[in-house]
C-alpha cells in the first residue's frame, strides 16, 4: 500500500489534534488532543519504517509512547490538584502566569 | 642535620602551633594552649640553635646556603619560589627572635591565665613568631614582602586583642594602615631594583645590582628610599611612628614581643640585609642615618613627659631604633645588628616587668597613680632596674657597649657624623632620664593604695568594676576584655622564669661584642657584611673617649632623675611651669598626630566624600548604572505584552510558527 495514505491519515489525525487544542479550554481535553497529535507522528514513524524496512521508526514511536506517558501523567497530576483546589478548569481562566 | 633543614624545621614549628592551637580551640583545657605554643616557639629555638652551631661549624666561604622548597611562578624573567638564605645575617636574627618569643610564651602563659580568649592568643602569637621568621628566613624578596604582610596582619589582630575596647580596635587599625603605606612602599621599591636585576633572589640580584646600577644613580636611590620607607613604618621612625605608642592597647606580652624585640626592629633587619644595594645609594643611607638621628631625639623627649608606663617604654623602644637605624644606614651592621639583640633582651624584660606593675595595679598603667612598688614588687623591681640600666648604657649592662658601638662607628665616619656622634649621647642622656623617671616614680617614694594591699594585706588589688585604662569606659571581664585575674612575677613562676632569664641575658648580653676583646658577634657576621664598603676608621682615643663619655653620660642621667624625681619631689613641676611651651609640645607629642590629621586624613575625607557626591553618584549611579538600567526597562517593557497567560494563544503562535518553518521549507524546495 502506498505510504501516502498513512501519511494522509496522520495529518488528519494531527489537524485534529491540533484544532482540538487550539479550541477546547478543558485541560482534560486538551491533553486528549495531545495525545492525537503524538499518536498522530507515531502513525507517521511507523509508516516511514514499513517503507524504508526498518526498525528505526518503530524505536522512535517507543519513545515517543513513553514520552506521552510521562506527559500525561504530569498533565492529569496537575488537572487533579487544581481540581482539589476548587480552581477552574479552564484554561482560559488560569491565566495569573502574564508579564 | 644540615643547617637549611634546621631552617625549615624552625619555620614549621610556629606555624604547626598556630594550626593545632587555632583548630581545636575548643578542646584544649586549662592552660594546655599555652604550653602548647611555648613548646612550638621552644623547638623552633632549639634547631635556630642547631642552624646557628651549623652555620659557625662551616668555613667563612660556606656560611651563605639557599634551600628551595618548590617554585611558585616561574616564567620568563619572574623566579618566584619558595625560597629561603640561611646565612649569618639571618641565623642571628632567627635565634634571637625564636629565643625572646619562647621567654615571651612562657610568660604569657601565666599573664593572661585569666582571659577568656587564652587559646586564641596563642595561636596568634605563634603565627606572629612564623610569620617573623619567615620575613627574616625568605630568601627572595617576595617571600620578604610575604613576611613582612605577615607580621602587620598579627601585629593588627594582637594589638586588637581585647575586641570589644574601642581604644584597642582603632589602635589596631591605625597600626594596620601605617603599616600598609610600609608595605606599599616596600613593594615599590621592590619594583625599581627587580626591574633593572631580573630577578627576585637576593644573593643573585645583590651580585647583579653593581653591575646594573650605576653607583648614586637615581633608579637604586630611589628604589632604597621606597625600602626605607617601609624600614621607617615597621619600626616607628618619624613620621611613621605614631602607630607604636598606640599599639601599647594589646596585652602586655604582645608590647614585649611585637612592639620592642622582634617586629619593630625589622626595619633595621631590612636595611642590614639589603645593604649591598644601600651602598649603592649613599643619599639613601644619609637620609636613614639622619631620620634615625630625628626620632632617637624626638622619641626620648616625649618619653620624658609621657605618663603611662607602657607609652614611656614604647617612645624609648622607637628612640633605640632611632640608634639601630642611624647605625645600619651610616654602615655599622654588626653594631646595629648587637644593639637590636641586646634592645630584644632588656625591652623585653622591661615590658615584662611593666606587665607585673600592672597586674599589681589592677590594670592602671598611670605613672601618677604609681608608687611605692618596690616593697611589695621587689622581684619585679630587680628586673626592672637591670632593664633600665641596661637601656640606660650603664657599664657594664649590654646595652652600654651596644651602643656605643654604634656611636663609635658613626664618629669613624667622620665629617657630618660627628653631628649624629653628639646626638647620639644628648640621646643618651634622655634615655638614662626618662627611664628613672619611671623607675623611680613606680618604685620609690610612698607606696600608693594596690601596693600597701599587696604588701599589707598579701593579695593583690583588683578594682570594683573593671575599667579602660585609656578612657575609664565601664568594662566586663568576658572575652573580648581582660579578665579578672591579673598576674604578677612575684606570685607566678613562668613569668618570673622567663624575667629571670632576660634579666641575665640583659645583664652579659654584651659579651659577644666588647669593643676589642671580644668580637664573636663581628666574627660571625663578617661573611655577611664582608662586602661591604662604609667603614669607620677609629683611633684608640676616640674608643677611649666614647666609652667614657657613654658610662658619663648614663650615670650623669640616673644622677639627674634622681636628684629631679627623689631627692626635690617639687622640682619636676617647677621645670615643667618654667619651660611651659617646651612642655606642652613634649607632652602633645610633638604633635605628630594632628599634622598627620590636617595634612593627610582630612584631605583624604575630604576628597572621599567630593569622590562620593560628584563622581560616584552623578557618573557612575547616575549614567552608568541609570541608563543601563533605563535601556533594560524599556525592552522588557516592549516584549512584555506577548505573555498574555492565555494558553491557547500560545499555542496557536506555536502552531502558526511551525506553518511558517513548513512554508519556507516547501519554497525553498
Amino acid at each position: 500500500m502506498n505510504i501516502a495514505w498513512y501519511l494522509a491519515v496522520s495529518a488528519l489525525i494531527f489537524a485534529i489534534g491540533a484544532g482540538g487544542v487550539l479550541i477546547r479550554r478543558n485541560p482534560l481535553v486538551i491533553l486528549l488532543c495531545l495525545e492525537l497529535m503524538l499518536n498522530a507522528a507515531n502513525l507517521a514513524l511507523i509508516g516511514f519504517a514499513r517503507m524504508w524496512g526498518n526498525q528505526d521508526g518503530q524505536i522512535f514511536a517507543l519513545i515517543v509512547m513513553v514520552v506521552a506517558a510521562c506527559e500525561v501523567t504530569v498533565g492529569l497530576g496537575l488537572v487533579v490538584a487544581m481540581h482539589r483546589r476548587r480552581l477552574p478548569i479552564d484554561v482560559d481562566e488560569l491565566r495569573e502566569l502574564q508579564g | 642535620m644540615s643547617a637549611t633543614t634546621a631552617a625549615w624545621i624552625v619555620l614549621a614549628a610556629p606555624l604547626a602551633g598556630t594550626i593545632v592551637t587555632g583548630a581545636m580551640f575548643r578542646r584544649l583545657p586549662g592552660r594546655s594552649a599555652g604550653w602548647l605554643g611555648t613548646v612550638a616557639i621552644a623547638a623552633s629555638f632549639v634547631f635556630a640553635l642547631i642552624a646557628l652551631a651549623r652555620v659557625q661549624g662551616a668555613s667563612p666561604g660556606h656560611r651563605e646556603l639557599t634551600s628551595t622548597l618548590w617554585t611558585i611562578a616561574g616564567t620568563t624573567g619572574v623566579d618566584a619560589k619558595l625560597t629561603i638564605l640561611v646565612d649569618p645575617l639571618s641565623v642571628l636574627m632567627i635565634c634571637v627572635v625564636a629565643g625572646v618569643s619562647t621567654l615571651i610564651h612562657l610568660y604569657s602563659v601565666s599573664y593572661l591565665a585569666g582571659d577568656r580568649g587564652y587559646v586564641r592568643f596563642f595561636s596568634y602569637l605563634n603565627f606572629f613568631v612564623f610569620s617573623m621568621l619567615l620575613l627574616v628566613l625568605a630568601g627572595n624578596f617576595l617571600l620578604l614582602i610575604v613576611g613582612w604582610a605577615f607580621v602587620g596582619a598579627a601585629s593588627y589582630l594582637l594589638i586588637s586583642f581585647w575586641y570589644r575596647r574601642t581604644t584597642a580596635t582603632a589602635a589596631g587599625i591605625k597600626a594596620f594602615v601605617i603599616n600598609v603605606v610600609g608595605d606599599v612602599g616596600l613593594v615599590l621599591g621592590t619594583f625599581f631594583i627587580f626591574k633593572h636585576t631580573g630577578t627576585l633572589d637576593f644573593v643573585r640580584s645583590f651580585h647583579a645590582a653593581p653591575h646594573v646600577f650605576a653607583h648614586g644613580s637615581g633608579d637604586i636611590t630611589a628604589g632604597c628610599l621606597l625600602l626605607l620607607v617601609g624600614a621607617f613604618a615597621k619600626s616607628a621612625q618619624i613620621p611613621l611612628h605614631t602607630w607604636l605608642p598606640d599599639a601599647m592597647e594589646g596585652p602586655t606580652p604582645v608590647s614585649a614581643l611585637i612592639h620592642a624585640a622582634t617586629m619593630v626592629t625589622a626595619g633595621v633587619y631590612l636595611i642590614a640585609r639589603m645593604h649591598p644595594l644601600f651602598q649603592l645609594a649613599p643619599a639613601a643611607g644619609d637620609v636613614g642615618a639622619i631620620i634615625g638621628c630625628l626620632t632617637l631625639l624626638i622619641a626620648g623627649t616625649i618619653g620624658l613627659a609621657a605618663t603611662d608606663i607602657k607609652r614611656v617604654i614604647a617612645y624609648s623602644t622607637m628612640s633605640q631604633i632611632g640608634y639601630m637605624i642611624m647605625g645600619v644606614s651610616v654602615g655599622a651592621y654588626t653594631a646595629g645588628l648587637f644593639h637590636l639583640m641586646t634592645h630584644a633582651f632588656f625591652k623585653a624584660l622591661l615590658f615584662m616587668a611593666a606587665g607585673s606593675v600592672i597586674g599589681a595595679m589592677g590594670g592602671n598603667q598611670s605613672l601618677d597613680r604609681m608608687s611605692g612598688l618596690r616593697r611589695a614588687l621587689p622581684f619585679t623591681y630587680i628586673c626592672f632596674v637591670i632593664g633600665g640600666l641596661a637601656l640606660s648604657g650603664v657599664p657594664p649592662f649590654s646595652g652600654y657597649f651596644s651602643k656605643d658601638a654604634i656611636l663609635l662607628f658613626v664618629a669613624g665616619r667622620g665629617g657630618w657624623h660627628w653631628a649624629l656622634w653628639a646626638a647620639g649621647y644628648i640621646g643618651a642622656l634622655l634615655t638614662a632620664l626618662y627611664t628613672f623617671r619611671m623607675i623611680f616614680r613606680a618604685f620609690l617614694g610612698e607606696p600608693c593604695p594596690e601596693a600597701r594591699e599587696l604588701i599589707e594585706h598579701g593579695h593583690l588589688f583588683h578594682p570594683e568594676q573593671p575599667t579602660n585604662p585609656a578612657n575609664g569606659e565601664v568594662e566586663d571581664t568576658d572575652v573580648g576584655f581582660p579578665g579578672p585575674e591579673h598576674a604578677i612575677a612575684e606570685r607566678a613562676l613562668p613569668m618570673r622564669a622567663a624575667m629571670g632569664v632576660l634579666a641575665l641575658l640583659a645583664l652579659v648580653g654584651g659579651i659577644v661584642g666588647i669593643p676589642r676583646v671580644t668580637l664573636w658577634l663581628d666574627h660571625f657576621l663578617a661573611p655577611t657584611f664582608a662586602d661591604s664598603t662604609l667603614v669607620g676608621h677609629t683611633s684608640n682615643a676616640v674608643l677611649a673617649i666614647g666609652l667614657v663619655l657613654g658610662a658619663l653620660v648614663s650615670l650623669a642621667g640616673i644622677g639627674i632623675a634622681y636628684y629631679v624625681w627623689v631627692m626635690r619631689p617639687g622640682l619636676s613641676t617647677e621645670i615643667r611651669a618654667r619651660f611651659a611651651p617646651l612642655a606642652s609640645l613634649f607632652e602633645h607629642r610633638w604633635y605628630f598626630d594632628e599634622a598627620i590629621d590636617a595634612l593627610v586624613v582630612r584631605p583624604g575625607a575630604w576628597f572621599g566624600r567630593f569622590a562620593q557626591t560628584t563622581f560616584e553618584r552623578l557618573f557612575v549611579d547616575g549614567t552608568l548604572i541609570g541608563g543601563t538600567t533605563g535601556l533594560v526597562r524599556a525592552g522588557s517593557a516592549l516584549v512584555r505584552g506577548a505573555q498574555s497567560g492565555f494558553l491557547r494563544a500560545y499555542a496557536a503562535l506555536m502552531v502558526l510558527g511551525l506553518f511558517g518553518v513548513a512554508l519556507y521549507f516547501l519554497i525553498e524546495s
